[in-house]
């Protein structure tokens, strides 16, 4: 009898101590959630964590991030937290789409108009930018960052020893990579794993249709069965025939460094590769060198981190004051310098930023601005991830006819071509 | 009386581990069911009800059609392989040679370590490059003038899923080695006895009267064996990352649920996982509580 009541008295303890786990902070506090949890990115997260002490010394501030491959994991995460009807304050997502298509949708995110008015955004960011994070007239986030997706890295000794300039149009760039081979080497053009193949495709699109019908592929006025999208589809197809053997057991920094160490000639890549370029201790314009990719020259692909309001935010003042900083001179200077990314705003202080940055923040408000597919700006989740099945299928089996009908049939039942 | 409150005592102790069991399997179980009978694509459960639809979908998807040959090549290549190493291994040490325990732990050890982990060292050891940039295995075999064994690994069309079964095999043949030695030792040593006064040779005792004793043991190898390779998944993103030629269930289910938002299709494909492990495990259990309550 005497260890059955010591039993139950152990059982209550535990229910009582369970009981008294629960958060008692009064303090107000602004959670946030992130996938931002190492190298540039946390380091220029803390620095704008830091703007926001400063200015909101009475906010505590939650970092709330979630490591793990380009946020799969964190956004896994979030969304059973949403499904439990317990948001996070505020949130990071790719801007444009993939926060649109998807939270959008299921009706979790409040329009960011009048914060947008309040502090005089629209007057300091790109005119074609606006309609690329908005759904019928709302605009759901605040972009801190700007990167651009069509970006060509190549090696500027290799071009010269084999005296080639530096391509701009498709064709150009066919002929230089023929010389090259001719020349003996292997595969000019690096390419990594899957997502790469896609960050390619997404530019080829770009260079092969044009800026209207590119956006028309996302809008539904350009059918992905027409004859262009074939010609395009063709296009790449080329240029993977100039690609690494081994590109699918590669990361995108391995890719990169192909091009560093004159293995290859050419890389598309986003442009946070720069930052990967310095880290290994390569200069700019010796080591590597930057165009825009081949048939893309004035377009700027974008992509961009952004921070969200959700509908229900526990502490929706304290969210509003960190969207207010994350959209700020001084949080975008303290934030892209580290990073390794340009501001949504065109007023940055331009002594913060190096050579290529300058280069892109030029670009960026001067260059007609459109979407990246990869990084989540065009197409919504569902829509992406189908494109990313039917690109899996076509590089493993090369036809064309099949890939194009998968395209179609992805934007009829994700997409809005109906 | 003491009896009696002893009892309530054994039933009250077990209750939250039957009920959690219930709820956290059965009960999910359940609920992935249903998802996967209604049409919940997006962020917000919709349990509109959708029939067979997402599995008739499955059955047309080409991506999953190269799962299910990918899984088919892992698990034939892996099961088969670890049951002949296994063996293999486990009769060599039943010879009662010297050194015996120090070869039974150096065989067990990979065991110890993570898939991740083996999938990390691995895929140094398999780099796929050629030419200039060549190392792993490639180089060894380079500097060792084995060139014609040279490949390019789990980059090889149709057939890299092949390549990913070998250091799953080199992980769990030490396992299978253990489950056979003690099969063998089981076996006493007056039937081998009685065989040879019978003049039976060594080999006629393997294949006669050794292996049908270990068909039992052979069962169990093939059961875990055979689940761990429908459920594979951390292997090969540790080794490959997430790419289509090396597609499995279990890689596609967690795509097309949270990188796609396609519950419906995930769940479906998280039954089928299900109803495979289940035809492998499921005559396994009655065969062992039959033979236990025979006993």
């Amino acid at each position: 009898m005497r260890s059955y009541k010591f039993i139950l008295l152990t059982i209550v303890l535990m229910l009582v101590l369970a009981a008294c786990g629960g958060r008692s902070s009064q303090k107000d506090q602004v959670e946030v959630f992130s996938w931002w949890t190492g190298g540039g990115e946390a380091a220029g997260l803390d620095a704008m964590i830091e703007v926001f002490k400063a200015e909101y010394p009475d906010i505590e501030f939650v970092n709330a991030a979630v490591a793990g491959g380009a946020g799969t994991n964190a956004r896994a995460v979030l969304a059973g937290r949403l499904q439990a009807n317990n948001p996070p304050d505020s949130w990071q997502g790719h801007a444009g789409q993939e926060l649109i298509g998807t939270y959008v949708a299921a009706n979790q995110l409040e329009p960011l108009n009048f914060l947008y008015e309040e502090e005089g955004w629209l007057a300091v960011m790109p005119p074609t930018l606006i309609p690329l994070m908005s759904e019928g007239g709302n605009i759901y986030s605040v972009p801190v960052n700007i990167h651009r997706a069509n970006v060509l890295w190549y090696n500027p000794s290799v071009l010269t020893a084999n005296g080639i300039s530096v391509p701009t149009t498709l064709s150009e760039w066919y002929a230089a990579m023929d010389t090259l081979k001719a020349n003996g080497m292997e595969a000019p053009l690096a390419l990594g794993e899957q997502w790469t193949a896609m960050h390619l495709f997404e530019t080829v699109l770009l260079a092969s249709l044009g800026t209207n019908a590119y956006n028309g592929l996302w809008d539904g006025s350009t059918s992905w069965s027409s004859p262009q999208v074939t010609t395009a589809l063709q296009d790449f197809q080329k240029l993977l025939t100039y690609t690494n053997s081994d590109a699918s057991a590669l990361s995108w920094q391995d890719a990169a460094q192909l091009v560093i160490n004159g293995d290859a000639a050419f890389n598309v890549m986003g442009d946070w590769a720069e930052g990967f370029f310095r880290e290994i201790g390569s200069v700019p314009m010796q080591g590597y060198g930057w165009a825009p990719t081949p048939g893309t020259g004035g377009n700027f692909q974008f992509l961009s981190d952004s921070f969200v309001l959700p509908r229900n935010a526990p502490h929706r003042d304290a969210a509003i004051a960190w969207l207010k900083v994350a959209g700020s001179k001084a949080g975008q200077d303290a934030f892209n310098p580290v990073k390794g990314s340009i501001p949504a705003r065109n007023d940055a202080d331009r002594s913060l930023y190096g050579e290529y940055l300058l280069s892109a923040m030029n670009d960026w408000a001067s260059n007609t601005v459109v979407g990246s597919l990869t990084h989540g700006v065009v197409a919504n989740d569902s829509w992406k991830s189908e494109i990313d099945t039917a690109l899996g299928l076509f590089l493993n089996n090369g036809n064309i006819a099949a890939f194009q009908a998968a395209l179609a049939a992805a934007c009829s039942a994700s997409g809005p071509c109906q | 009386m003491r009896l009696k409150s002893e009892k309530w005592l054994n039933i009250l102790l077990v209750s939250p581990s039957i009920i959690a069991v219930l709820i956290f399997v059965y009960g999910f179980i359940l609920w992935s069911v249903r998802v996967s009978l209604s049409q919940w694509k997006g962020l917000m459960p919709d349990y509109t009800w959708a029939g067979l639809q997402n599995y008739r979908d499955l059955f047309n998807d080409p991506r999953f059609h190269i799962d299910i040959r990918n899984t088919i090549i892992f698990t034939t290549l892996f099961v088969g392989g670890c049951l002949v190493i296994g063996i293999f291994l486990a009769i060599l040490l039943d010879q009662g040679l010297r050194g015996e325990t120090f070869f039974r732990n150096l065989f067990l050890f990979p065991m110890a370590i993570s898939f991740i982990v083996t999938g990390v060292v691995w895929r140094w050891l398999m780099n796929p490059a050629l030419g200039g940039r060549i190392s792993g295995f490639n180089l060894l075999f380079d500097s060792l003038g084995l060139d014609f064994l040279i490949n390019r690994w789990y980059t090889v069309p149709n057939w890299g899923m092949a390549a990913i079964a070998l250091p799953a095999i080199w992980q769990m043949s030490g396992y299978t080695m253990a489950l056979y030695l003690g099969g063998l030792r089981a076996i006493p040593e007056s039937l081998r006895e009685a065989a040879r006064m019978d003049g039976a040779n060594e080999w006629q005792i393997y294949t006669n009267i050794i292996f049908p004793l270990l068909r039992p043991i052979t069962l169990s190898a093939l059961i875990i064996l055979g689940h761990i390779s429908l459920k594979v998944f951390d292997l090969i993103v540790a080794v490959a990352g997430k790419q289509l030629p090396l597609d499995v269930p279990a890689i596609y289910m967690w795509q097309t649920t949270f990188d796609g938002n396609f519950y419906g299709r995930g769940a479906a494909i998280g039954i089928l996982l299900l109803l495979s492990v289940a035809i492998l495990v499921v005559p396994y259990i009655r065969y062992t509580t039959r033979t236990e309550t025979e006993q």
